[in-house]
Formats: C-alpha cells, structure tokens, sequence
C-alpha cells in the first residue's frame, strides 16, 4: 500500500485540474485514470471557455463561470511556464449567433435576465445588429439577425489542455496511474483506501472526478452525484488559414486552422459510437448559414461524446458528511471551468472544507426536488 | 530497376502541372501527373511549411494534397485526369473565401 496526500479519482479534464491544484499546494496526490474502457469526455470536448449562455436562473453557477474564465489566464501561463505546452486560451470575446427575429428576441431576454441575476457582479454584453456582427466576424450569412456579444467568453485546446494539466502534475511531484479503474474503497472519516489497478492506495482525502463514473463511486463515499450521459456531436472542417478570431456558441476555429462545429444535445445512452445524419446535417445547415463560406470545406472528422449531466446541468460539488475527507465534483464543463477546479477548487480540498458559494452545488438539492414532488 | 510494365498505356491525356504541360495515360491520377511532372514539392504543409510530394497513391496519407481545377485541398491521386485539368501547387492550408459567399 502507498499512502498519498490526496486521492483523486478520473484522469480527465476534472480530476487532472483538481489533482494539478493539489501539487501547486505542495501536496503531493495519486492520480488515478481509468484506462481507455473509460468514456473520457475531455477528449470529445468542443473547447469552449464559455461564459454567456451559463446560470440562467442559477446566479452562483454564473459567477462560478466568470471566476474560472477569470483563472483561466493564469492557468494556462503556469503550464506553459512549468510544461513548455501552449494549451491554445485565447479569450477575445465570443457571439451567440441568432438566425430568426424569435431566436434574437429570445436571446435578447436570456442576456437581460442574467445580467439582473448577476447583481453586483455585472454582466457586459451587447446584442449586435446583422451589421455589427459582421464587423466582428468575416462572411456572415444573410439569415443572421444579430448575435449576442459578451467580452469573457473564449476558447483553447481541450487536448493540449489534458496534456498540460498531466505533464504540470507528474512534474510537480503526482503520481500517474492509468489502468487503475477502482474496485474496492474502505472508508472513514479523513481515512480512505482506495484498491485500484491491482495496488491500494491511501490519503486522509479523496476527490471523486471520474465523470459519469461518479454516479457509482459515490455512494460508496457517503455522497451521491446523480449524473447520466447527454451526448453531443461535433463535426471538424480541414484546416484552412485563420480567418475566425471570435469563438460562436457553436463554431469555432482552432489554433491549427480545423473548423469546429458542434453543440448538438440528445439522449442516446451511453452509445458513443455512432453518429446520427439526421443531426450532423442539422449542426451542417445551421454552421453554413451562419458562415456560408464553410460551406465550401471537406468535413475530415466527425465523433460524439457524452456530457455529464445533472438533472438541472448544473455542477455537483460536495464534501460527505458522512465521511469527511471525501468530495465530489461533477461538471460537463471540464474546460471552462478548469480554471476553476484547479486554483480554486483544490485549496477548498486543501483546505478540508468548501467555500459557502459552493453550497448550492449540493446534490442535496436533489432531495428537495424529490420531496417536494 | 524500374521498368514499365507489360500493360503500359500510351499518354494520351494532357494535364497542366503548375501551368506546364504533361501527358498521361488515360485513367491515371493527378498525383501520377505531379510525379511525371518532376516537381519538387506539390504542397507545403500547414503547420510547418515542409514540402510534400504525392506519397501513399491510395488515399490515405493526404500528402499529395493539390488545388485541381480551383479547388483547394485535393487529393490528387484519388482524382482521375481529364483534358485540361489545371493541378496547381498548394501553399500552406487552403484558404475559406468568405468574400465569395
């Protein structure tokens, strides 16, 4: 047995900024990652840092957001420095394109109600006529009524990102298991033995961040994370000359000049491997009239994945009552809200408690939606 | 080393290989065409400019990518020629021409 500061459980985007967190504190965690049997989101994720369509209705999960884009600068500048990776953030604002007058007028609703709900935080934004929008991005199509305009959203590389937050932990001292789906836990307070891969580890704390797999882990920790797989498609065009600076909530050029189209929603279970025509055409027609030009690019690669999924899609965060030590974190935005996890979340963990603004992520919200149905 | 083989069919097709004129037989490829043109490189790649010549002849490794007849982005051995057919080197990633929609 190896004893550890930390175990975190999920090599994804999560669990690797949470674990990366960690080892800037000092600590020094295992890591441990399923293996490829896993569903690894983080590696079907559009690669948004995404700000202006989060929290409707849910003030704490929008100021959750605005701090992790606010992180997310220094985050990416530490695993540059420490790794040598460029993780691809760049953050120039981004559009939420709308393509009727209902669409525009919804959207116009959608921006006012968050920034009432932001109170004292603020919310800059804009909505864009057709001519302003096509000030900000090149070749917009005739369809498009306007767009909505906020200066936090942005986008980066979810692999490089993965890749950077693995390299920064295991050179900050990590320890890195693949292959280490777990299979037994024994616990108590501040005291957990977690057997995986074969070896069995052991830490006064453990942070759950295996994604859909948490919905089972949890419970053997005394907590619950009531999560299911939402699937999403994305399309990717053959790299062509930069030509698109701001990221749209569904088209986003990359740093090496792929095409992204993405932002589908549907419920297919657990099934990964089939993409549905009906869909990518939908996602297609919509891209293409917004930028008519993509019109004219090859489609090289197209794959779905599955988001994680709470019943109100807000993140779960919670330390068990039960077995103190032990927390939770549950999200379907693993690259927005890395900045979050990382140097915000992980001194809570650190620390042995959540912040109060946490409180609401409690799956005990669950409960009372239950009792009171 | 090399010989022709038994079958070889006579070049009847002229293509235009960065404007110069080559004849090829009829049902070969673009990239054949490239080949038979003795150019240096037929595209130079995205991300580091290295120069490429038509590799795998099967599809699959997109080095002999090529602007055919004004369209970007091309696999040229995957492409039959015709009459005329303009194959024009590739620089860098193809360019999206938004002013055009």
């Amino acid at each position: 047995m190896t004893r550890h500061d930390a175990i975190v459980i999920g090599g994804g985007l999560v669990g690797a900024a949470i674990a990366y967190g960690l080892t800037r504190l000092g600590l020094k965690p295992v890591l441990l990652d399923e293996g490829d049997v896993a569903h690894r989101a983080s590696r079907g994720n559009f690669g948004l840092v995404w700000v202006q369509s989060k929290g409707l209705g849910a003030p704490h999960y929008q100021r959750w957001t605005r701090a992790s884009a606010g992180e997310w600068p220094a985050l990416a500048g530490e695993l540059g420095a420490r790794t040598g990776l460029d993780v691809g953030l760049r953050q120039p604002g981004g559009l939420h394109v709308c393509l009727s007058d209902e669409e525009m007028e919804a959207r116009a609703a959608y921006m006012a109600q968050l920034a009432r709900e932001a109170g004292n935080l603020g919310l800059e934004y804009r909505m864009l006529s057709h001519a302003e929008t096509a000030e900000l991005v090149p070749g917009i199509g005739k369809r498009v009524v306007g767009a909505s305009w906020s200066p936090y959203d942005g986008h980066a590389s979810p692999l490089y990102l993965l890749r950077g937050l693995h390299a920064g932990f295991v050179e900050a001292g990590g320890t890195y298991r693949p292959n280490a789906g777990v299979s037994e836990a024994k616990v108590a307070p501040n005291d957990f033995t977690v057997t995986a891969g074969g070896e069995r580890f052991s830490a006064p704390c453990v942070v759950l961040a295996a994604g859909l797999g948490n919905a089972g882990l949890a419970p053997m920790f005394g907590l619950s994370a009531p999560v299911g797989p939402q699937r999403g498609q994305i399309l990717v065009t053959e790299r062509t000359r930069q030509l698109l600076d701001l990221p749209t909530t569904t088209v986003r050029q990359t740093e090496e000049g792929s095409v992204m189209i993405g932002d589908s929603k549907e419920d297919a279970g657990f099934d990964t491997l089939t993409q549905t025509p009906a869909i990518m055409r939908q996602m297609a027609e919509r891209a293409v009239l917004t930028f008519p030009w993509l019109a004219e690019l090859n489609i090289v690669r197209a794959w779905s994945a599955l988001r994680v999924m709470s019943a109100d899609g807000l993140p779960i965060y919670d330390q068990s009552e039960q077995f103190p030590g032990a927390f939770t974190a549950n999200c379907h935005s693993g690259v927005t809200l890395a900045g979050a996890h990382a140097l915000l979340f992980a001194p809570m963990v650190a620390a042995g408690a959540l912040a109060p603004e946490l409180a609401p992520f409690t799956a005990r919200r669950f409960e009372h939606v239950r009792s009171a149905a | 080393m090399f010989a022709a083989r038994p079958e070889a069919r006579p070049a009847t097709v002229e293509v235009l290989v960065a404007g110069k004129p080559v004849r090829v037989p009829e049902g070969a490829s673009a990239a054949a065409a490239v080949l038979l043109a003795g150019l240096p490189a037929i595209r130079t790649t995205p991300v580091s400019g290295a120069p490429r010549l038509p590799y795998c002849m099967m599809g699959v490794c997109f080095d002999c990518l090529a602007e055919i007849d004004g369209v970007a982005n091309r696999q040229a051995c995957m492409v039959t020629v015709a009459p005329g057919m303009r194959i024009a080197p590739q620089q860098g990633a193809r360019a999206a021409r938004p002013e055009s929609a």
